[in-house]
């Protein structure tokens, strides 16, 4: 029996990282959203590694945080470890990565939620997708409710028809054996979704008081730390640290005389697992000759005993496991509390969605997180906030929104997907980003915030402060434009103090920050500002001078591509209706069906001349449209 | 991309005396102007007028060639932008210097096949229903173009571009790894290692520009001399090697009659014969000829054929020759090997104790098969070194070099000032993309494939 359960503007269908950041923004903007997951205890579970951050996936949870959205906020309540890390290196890739601890991140994530306006938290399972004359207008639960709601996000998750597989064990799991979701994916598969089959993998855990830390290395936490939330100004968490071993020669021997057992190699998975995140039996025989892996043990929680032991994500059956374990310094006595596992899932193949992450085969339907074919908690928390302001600005009757490649690592991954698609499960890496240098750590809220407060994700107090602190930063720059510096004694030998060649003649303070061994620090006691600087706004107006060169060969090159970014491709042109193109990129652009002339250039297979004949055919379009009135 | 300023060659090559080089977008005037000594100033000059002067090049003061270029400010022009067409009346030779020179220029790029004529399009100067002739102008343009470029890319050049931008790919890799995993066990990169890498990647580029540079080859082809005496059959040679390969005999405008080069293939390897005017002579003026003359060819080549007779006793000019060239790359060719044998063998072996030796009878048309087998063996085995062996002639990829030449001198400055490794990572990343467009390569995501090959990652 079915039975009418509720209307909403939105519905998200799974609470992870995804499904939280959806809710969350929808909600925010004004709409009735229902958040469904099959188990309210689960409410942003991280099943894998007990972290957030790192470098660019550290970036996009900046960004989320400049929207509005709550993944920084809850890291910073919650972290026991923070650490800055690349600070040897530019400010563009300087990458914040906290330990979570865990179990208190979900319950302050659910209670967020819970506390929030217009938003409704259920447990329940969706089975069926309702479509309405091609639309998608709501979802039948496995006990029978029917939610109707304008839009529907899909963050499922590692849940469609999940699989776990450990040695010759093989089961119908949902992650850390939750209940899979086997009807939706069929649902979608009905719906004609192209789907395809993942595989990600996770390490055992093991009980602290089992490991003997004396035969690791030790790695804290910074003394003073920064935080994700542009909101968090303070906080004083207790800090527990991680702690380093290896991998021995017996690791390695345990892993080869069981590779047979191994389900990698016995043709037990077929699924497609990331290249970034393989297996330890996937690194001891693609890298044969290495003769040690890091192994690192990061606690994951305060109320826990449990150790995560990344770099051993593995799916060899669990004696093996716990062998493998007990061969690896400090690690000899150790209790395996959970075993390590593989699981696949099925995902959507991303090109089947438009940047807004609405699918194109059923508007008012979308997707979002590893359902998308990514991998990791901050890219899919990054999908799930643009998936929620989309669904939403389209129930309020808003434009979309979509990020460029220049204006964040959310814009290039989005991009990259729904253009490229993926082969394996995507994951953030710097080196996507073309414009790195822009898309910087630091400058999140520079790129971001306008859009957030546009939107109302952003507060009026919030906006406030961002406002002065853009204004203090470009009225100190144009300061130290005109401040000149006499070559006196205290400047000189402030210099000389850096190794760093004294002036001849009367400088202006800018060419000298521009010195790689010049800081604003070091500046300041001579040239005093008489502005109100933060140390966030001091940073700022160093960077952009220290690095104005290369900043603005970038910002060059992005005002080049955003010409073509401008020049949109009418929504209903017929690509076989285009003399001269390719065949190849005939068909991959009728698949694509690219927004702008910028994204059909990206397209792998579409070249110069196709692009040439697609501006002509145009303009052409465009004339003919013009002379018709 | 769309407003960029666009340079190309307008004329068909090879046709006609005068070539026109066409620039059109903003840089167009103040581009020429730099490297353009005349009375005329063209930031000046009206609209759709033509000036003398000479083109030089802005940097070394060198004179390249006396042009009339004419000025046609936008929209009153082709593609309704600013356009300057520079007429050359030289030979290839130089039109390709003065574009190279163009395509020097800061914010200049070369145009893409019917470029010009698509702006003209998009500008409203071609008529709406020529919409669809444009679009198979494009194509076809395009098609063209891309199987000119296969062919202009040689494949030592193509196999050593691809062995730069593996080195360059390694360091990019490693680069991206130190940031994307700054906790992995790898090896921390250090300014020397790039500087180290990056020294390596210029000074290779720079040999490849020094042939470009010269001028001097601007086909492919190992530069060969044939020597011999009289009447050896160095003239039957000459014409079995062009009329097996149906060779395309170039008289390459600015040069003098005597000194005619020709291009032939041997088993697939292109040579440029040298003196090919003295060996014809001879057929004419036989005693008139010369040791003398041979010993001028081999100065210059890379690549000697010393054809004996096999009917004859070893001569006293031969037996010079032979010790003279032991320590060149020579090929002995015992040619009218179908007569009875009056050479001594152990003669050659006493002046040059292990040469390549190869057996043939031109008349009765063997051993051009076993020629080319020795060439290829010299030429694979590494043996024949030449500044000549690179062949970069294609002023697209001389100016691509030239970039990449510079962003990899950019990245061991930022090393030396101290600059961070993902910054200079830039200068690295523009130089392996140059680079790749000589090959056609696209950056894609063959980075990130390097990364997770060459490096054990993992959580």
């Amino acid at each position: 029996m079915t039975y009418e359960a509720g209307n909403y503007d939105i519905i998200v269908i799974g609470a992870g990282h995804a499904g939280c950041e959806a809710a969350l923004a929808a909600a925010r903007m004004g709409c009735e959203t229902l958040l469904l997951t099959i188990n309210l205890d689960m409410v942003a579970f991280m099943p894998c590694n007990p972290s957030i951050g790192g470098p660019a996936k550290g970036h996009v949870v900046r960004e989320i945080d400049a929207l509005g959205g709550e993944m920084g906020r809850n890291i910073d309540k919650t972290y026991i470890q923070m650490r800055m890390l690349n600070t040897g290196k530019g400010p563009a890739v300087h990458a914040l990565r906290a330990q979570a601890d865990k179990f208190l991140y979900q319950h302050m994530m659910k209670k967020t939620i819970e506390e929030t306006p217009r938003l409704t938290l259920r447990q329940g399972m969706a089975e069926e997708l309702l479509v309405e004359d091609g639309a998608c207008t709501g979802l039948v639960t496995k006990t029978g409710a029917i939610y109707r709601a304008k839009s529907v996000v899909l963050t499922t998750g590692t849940y469609l028809r999940g699989k776990i597989i450990m040695g010759e064990l093989i089961y119908e799991s949902g992650p850390n054996n939750q209940q899979p979701s086997v009807k939706l994916s069929e649902s979608l598969r009905e719906l004609g979704f192209d789907l395809v089959r993942f595989k990600t993998g996770t390490p055992p855990r093991v009980h602290k008081d089992t490991i003997d830390f004396d035969k690791t290395e030790i790695q804290p936490g910074d003394v003073k730390p920064k935080f994700f939330s542009y909101e968090t100004l303070y906080a004083d968490n207790e800090q527990l640290p991680c702690w380093l071993t290896y991998t021995s020669a017996e690791t390695h021997q345990i892993i080869n005389d069981n590779l047979h057992r191994a389900p990698m190699f016995s043709g037990a998975i077929e699924g497609t697992g990331p290249r970034y995140c393989p297996s330890i039996e996937d690194k001891i025989v693609r890298f044969a000759d290495k003769p040690k892996h890091q192994i690192f043990l990061e606690p994951e929680g305060k109320q826990t005993s449990e150790y995560y032991v990344q770099g051993l994500s593995t799916s060899m059956p669990e004696d093996v496991q716990l062998k493998i374990l007990r061969s690896i310094p400090g690690l000899e006595r150790v209790e395996m509390m959970r075993n390590g596992y593989a699981i696949e899932y099925d995902a959507v193949v991303p090109t089947q969605l438009w940047p807004t992450l609405e699918t194109k085969r059923v508007p008012y339907l979308f997707t979002a997180g590893q359902i998308n074919g990514t991998s990791g908690y901050e890219e899919a928390a990054g999908q799930g906030i643009m998936a929620g302001i989309n669904a939403a600005c389209k129930v309020l009757g808003k434009d979309p929104v979509v990020l460029e490649r220049s204006q964040g690592y959310i814009g290039v991954m989005i991009d990259d997907l729904v253009t490229k698609g993926t082969n394996d499960p995507y994951r953030l890496l710097t080196s996507r980003a073309e414009y790195r240098l822009l898309l910087r750590h630091d400058n999140a809220d520079m790129r971001l915030t306008p859009l957030g407060y546009q939107l109302g994700l952003i507060s009026e107090e919030r906006h406030g402060k961002f406002l002065v602190k853009r204004e203090r930063v470009q009225q100190e720059i144009e300061r130290l434009k005109s401040v000149k510096i006499k070559p006196d004694e205290p400047i000189q030998s402030m210099l000389q103090g850096l190794g760093s060649a004294p002036i001849t003649q009367t400088s202006d303070a800018l060419s000298l920050l521009r010195r790689p061994e010049v800081t604003y620090a070091h500046l300041e006691p001579l040239i005093p500002s008489p502005l109100e600087l933060t140390d966030e706004m001091k940073e700022q107006v160093e960077i952009q001078i220290k690095y104005a060169g290369y900043i603005e060969k970038q910002l060059l090159q992005v005002e080049r591509m955003s010409k073509m970014e401008k020049k949109k491709i009418p929504a209903n042109i017929d690509y076989a209706d285009v003399r001269g193109l390719a065949s190849e990129a005939r068909q991959k652009l009728t698949e694509i069906r690219p927004l702008s002339i910028g994204q059909a250039s990206r397209i792998g297979g579409v070249t110069p001349a196709d692009i040439s004949i697609l501006l002509v055919y145009m303009e052409h379009h465009n004339r003919v449209v013009a002379a018709r009135g | 991309m769309i407003l960029d300023t666009i340079a190309a060659i307008s004329t068909a090559v090879g046709e006609g005396g005068i070539a026109v080089i066409r620039v059109s977008g903003v840089e167009a005037v103040p581009a020429v102007e730099r490297m353009f000594r005349s009375k005329s100033k063209l930031g000046e000059v009206e609209s759709h007028t033509v000036h003398y002067g000479r083109i030089v090049d802005p940097q070394t003061g060198e004179a390249i060639e006396e042009v009339l270029v004419t000025v046609m400010r936008g929209p009153r022009s082709f593609t309704a932008e600013d356009v300057v067409e520079i007429s050359t009346h030289g030979g290839f030779i130089s039109v390709k210097q003065v574009l190279d020179l163009v395509l020097r220029q800061p914010g200049l790029r070369a145009a893409e096949p019917g470029e010009f004529t698509r702006r003209a399009f998009l500008n409203g100067r071609i008529d709406l229903t020529q919409a669809e002739a444009v679009m198979d102008l494009i194509r076809a343009k395009s098609d063209r173009a891309s199987a000119i470029a296969l062919k202009q890319v040689d494949g030592r050049l193509a196999r050593m571009i691809q062995g730069l931008r593996g080195e360059l790919i390694e360091l990019l890799a490693h680069i991206e790894v130190n940031i994307d995993y700054p906790e992995h066990d790898v090896e921390a990169m250090t300014a020397d290692y790039i500087r180290t890498q990056c020294g390596k990647v210029i000074s290779r580029v720079d040999e490849l520009l020094r042939t470009a540079n010269e001028g001097k080859i601007l086909r492919e082809g190992i530069t060969t001399a044939i020597v011999g005496r009289p009447n050896v059959g160095k003239s039957s040679l000459l014409n079995a090697l062009a009329q097996d390969n149906r060779a395309i005999v170039t008289d390459i405008p600015g040069t003098t009659r005597d000194v005619i080069e020709e291009y032939v293939t041997v088993g697939g390897i292109p040579l440029k014969l040298l003196d090919t005017a003295g060996i014809r002579e001879t057929l004419d003026t036989v005693e008139q000829i010369g040791v003398a003359r041979s010993r001028a060819a081999i100065v210059d080549a890379d690549l000697i054929l010393f054809v004996l007779s096999a009917g004859n006793a070893l001569h006293e000019d031969e037996r010079e020759l032979l010790a003279q060239l032991r320590s060149r790359q020579c090929i002995v060719i015992l040619n009218k090997s179908d007569l009875p044998r009056r050479l001594e063998l152990e003669q050659v072996l006493e002046q040059m104790p292990e040469p390549q030796l190869v057996q043939m009878s031109v008349l009765q048309e063997q051993g051009l098969e076993q020629l080319g087998d020795a060439i290829r063996t010299i030429f694979f085995a590494g043996e024949l070194e030449s500044a000549d062996l690179t062949y970069v002639s294609n002023a697209r990829h001389i100016a691509l070099l030239k970039q990449a030449k510079a962003a990899a001198a950019d990245a061991i400055d930022a090393a030396d000032a101290g600059i961070p490794i993902d910054l200079i990572q830039i200068d690295v990343r523009t130089a392996w993309e140059r680079l790749g467009e000589i090959n056609g390569e696209n950056a894609g995501d063959s980075l990130i494939d390097q990364i997770f090959s060459q490096f054990c990652l993992g959580k």
